[in-house]
């Protein structure tokens, strides 16, 4: 499970004094620099995973080992290219990832490209679905423990949002099924849809992959009743870990603003404390939320994997954590290589907001 | 306050329990509770737990029962006792992961922030990537490189720690290498400099006991999501195979289907194992950097009780 619950508060620290040494320059300049930072990102993340799986040994082996002889082994691995210096292969490989060429995968010879897209689908609507969940939890308590500050429904709140996320994700699934899908029997145990469904997804002409909009766009009602029920479990599971997060970051940081001299200001002119929270100290403090939300990203993606093993949610997670145990390193590294991506331009598009938000981040 | 204060006083539990007040004294002291508790649950496992952690027995998905007080699961091992000896490999993996990425974090952040430079520029986007990345995901990655992905007890706990590890020591990095910034120009650094002290010297007597301060914070925050990760390869079944160690993580894994079928005590004990010693660390670790942070520590506040609320605090209510 990922780190970033406590650093935010460590990451401006880390990052000032670099800032200091450059010279002001501009935005433009700002964004220039940030923008080519997301190429080592990607770089650096690729190789390693190269590297590391290929410690290993080669890709044909680990996947095909047992069901082929030697001879035809040698053979695939001659074909392949894989018994030529590794260095070679490495960097083949990434001009084949440069001109878009992911090769397909070793165990169930699938195009690499159209798996992540098939795949990646049903991970973002799993993302969305619970930043749903998350924001609409997080947001409102953040601001009710805030105001509330040292009193009993801020302790409650503080200590829920420490047990969110000190739950981990295939806990608080396994509870929910126990408690909503077997004993209530509310909401179907696993899955993104009932197989009925599945196939009228797929059958759609140009779908989007995020089943809920296609069904709405098909205007498919039934079907789109059937994909919300299997969607709220997940949703929630995952939902309820981030939820935490935010809670404690809008809670932090409205105390931050509600003691700041124009909050005050408007105190003593008779501005209701409500109008207070919600006009005053409410904007302000949701500026480093967004780039914290950039940061939680990575720890959405890493509780989709466990959000998707537990509920069965056939999206990336599921699908890396399928080919790692078949050790297909090709699609593997497709998956690393996506992730990657996603994570790079994420975090670029977050420090785009914070500098044309805050002029001070700008170095 | 004193002016003088005995080495008991400043240890760093100790301090900053005298230094609480209210909800964050309640806080701080159900983390050490919470943290005893399951530091004295792995030291005194094998007395506590009526069976060893892989002994198996011919009753499958028993229900709790005296001789099984929390049920046997669908391989045969007593929840129980599996969920006892469960917090000795989580603190063994602990203690190897966290100290291992301190060793190295530490050692990167100082030469990296004193020497600055190519390397420092290398090595921090080197670590940005890394710490950009999701944890699991490459904690997942490096246990598949490492065990191969069959492992006994004490490799397992190693592959585990050291997958951990390398996720772990961009932060310890990132933090060393900033204060190791902020202290370069610091006088006493400077002046260590001018009379001739050599580098090494520098970074390891003057810089490193001062940047190393915030180190016991991190570490109890880590500690937690140690766990976690080890759960999440255990549960996804990249962890410590189940014939030679009791991991929470892969019992949990087997418990989804249990669950499925109505099954509840195969996942709930190992489950609410995770949440007590994550929740325990958590709120020791968070209370404690509140603590240390002036903005965020609770006032005392003379007299609240009997005076009542303040003109402020009647406003706050409102």
């Amino acid at each position: 499970m990922t780190a970033m619950i406590d650093l935010p508060e460590v990451e401006p620290a880390a990052q000032a004094p670099q800032r200091k040494n450059k010279a002001g320059g501009s935005l433009g300049k700002y964004l220039l620099i940030r923008f080519f930072l997301i190429f080592p990102t990607i770089l650096i993340l690729v190789t390693m995973v190269f590297f590391l799986m290929r410690l290993t040994g080669d890709p044909i082996t680990a996947a095909l080992g047992g069901r082929l002889g030697p001879d035809q082994l040698a053979i695939r691995i001659h074909q392949a290219g894989y018994d030529r210096p590794i260095f070679v292969q490495y960097f083949e490989y990434l001009g084949q990832m440069a001109t878009g060429n992911f090769g397909r995968t070793i165990s169930d010879d699938l195009p690499i490209a159209g798996m992540l897209a098939s795949y990646g689908t049903a991970t973002l609507e799993l993302a969305i679905n619970s930043l749903i969940v998350a924001l609409a939890i997080g947001i409102p308590f953040g601001m009710l423990a805030a105001s509330k500050r040292d009193k009993y429904q801020d302790a409650i709140l503080r200590v829920l949002a420490i047990a969110f996320y000190a739950t981990p994700v295939f806990f608080a699934g396994l509870l929910l099924k126990l408690v909503f899908s077997i004993w209530l029997g509310w909401f179907p145990v696993a899955g993104r849809a009932n197989t009925g469904t599945e196939i009228a997804m797929a059958e759609l002409s140009a779908p989007t992959g995020i089943y809920w909009l296609d069904a709405l766009r098909s205007g498919n009602m039934d079907a789109f009743w059937d994909i919300a029920q299997h969607s709220v479990l997940p949703a929630v599971a995952l939902g309820l870990l981030t939820a935490g997060i935010f809670l404690r970051l809008v809670r932090t940081n409205v105390i931050g603003t509600l003691s700041k001299d124009y909050v005050e200001a408007g105190r003593s002119r008779g501005v209701s404390e409500y109008r207070l929270l919600t006009k005053h100290a409410y904007k302000p403090a949701l500026i480093p939320i967004i780039t914290v939300m950039g940061l939680q990203i990575a720890l959405l993606l890493g509780g989709a994997v466990l959000t998707e093993t537990t509920f069965e949610w056939k999206g990336l997670g599921f699908q890396l954590a399928h080919y790692l145990t078949a050790r297909d390193f090709v699609a593997v590294q497709g998956i690393v290589a996506l992730l990657a991506v996603i994570v790079a331009i994420t975090n670029f598009i977050v420090d785009v907001i914070a500098a044309l938000i805050d002029p001070r981040v700008r170095y | 306050m004193e002016t003088k204060k005995s080495l008991f006083a400043r240890l760093p539990i100790i301090s900053q329990l005298k230094k609480s007040v209210g909800l964050q004294r309640g806080m701080l002291i159900a983390g050490i509770v919470l943290t005893a508790v399951f530091l004295l649950t792995a030291a005194l496992a094998p007395l506590i737990s009526p069976y060893g952690p892989t002994q198996r027995f011919n009753e499958t998905q028993a229900p709790p029962s005296s001789a099984h007080i929390w049920g046997t699961t669908a391989g045969g091992y007593d929840v129980f006792s599996r969920t006892i000896w469960g917090s000795q490999t989580a603190f063994l993996v602990i203690v190897v992961a966290v100290a291992l990425s301190i060793f190295i974090g530490v050692i990167l952040g100082l030469l990296s922030g004193y020497i600055g430079g190519w390397l420092d520029r290398i090595l921090v986007v080197v670590a940005d990537a890394i710490y950009a990345f999701p944890t699991l995901l490459l904690a997942m990655v490096m246990s598949i490189a490492i065990s191969q992905g069959r492992s006994n007890m004490w490799s397992g706990i190693f592959s585990a720690a050291i997958s951990i590890t390398v996720v772990f020591i961009p932060q310890y990095f990132r933090v060393i290498r900033a204060e190791t910034i902020r202290l370069k120009a610091e006088p006493f650094v400077e002046s260590a400099i001018v009379v001739g002290a050599s580098s090494v010297r520098i970074m390891a007597r003057h810089i490193y006991k001062n940047a190393t301060r915030t180190l016991p914070l991190i570490f109890t925050l880590n500690a937690s999501e140690a766990i976690l990760t080890l759960a999440g390869l255990g549960f996804l079944g990249f962890g410590i195979e189940p014939s030679s160690a009791a991991e929470w993580g892969y019992d949990l894994n087997h418990a989804q289907t249990d669950a499925a079928s109505g099954i509840w005590w195969t996942g709930v004990f190992p489950g609410a194992a995770i949440v007590i010693t994550v929740l325990g660390l958590t709120l020791l670790g968070e209370s404690m950097n509140d603590l240390n942070d002036p903005r965020l520590r609770g006032r005392k506040r003379a007299g609240r009780k009997k005076n009542g609320p303040t003109k402020t605090e009647e406003l706050m209510d409102a």
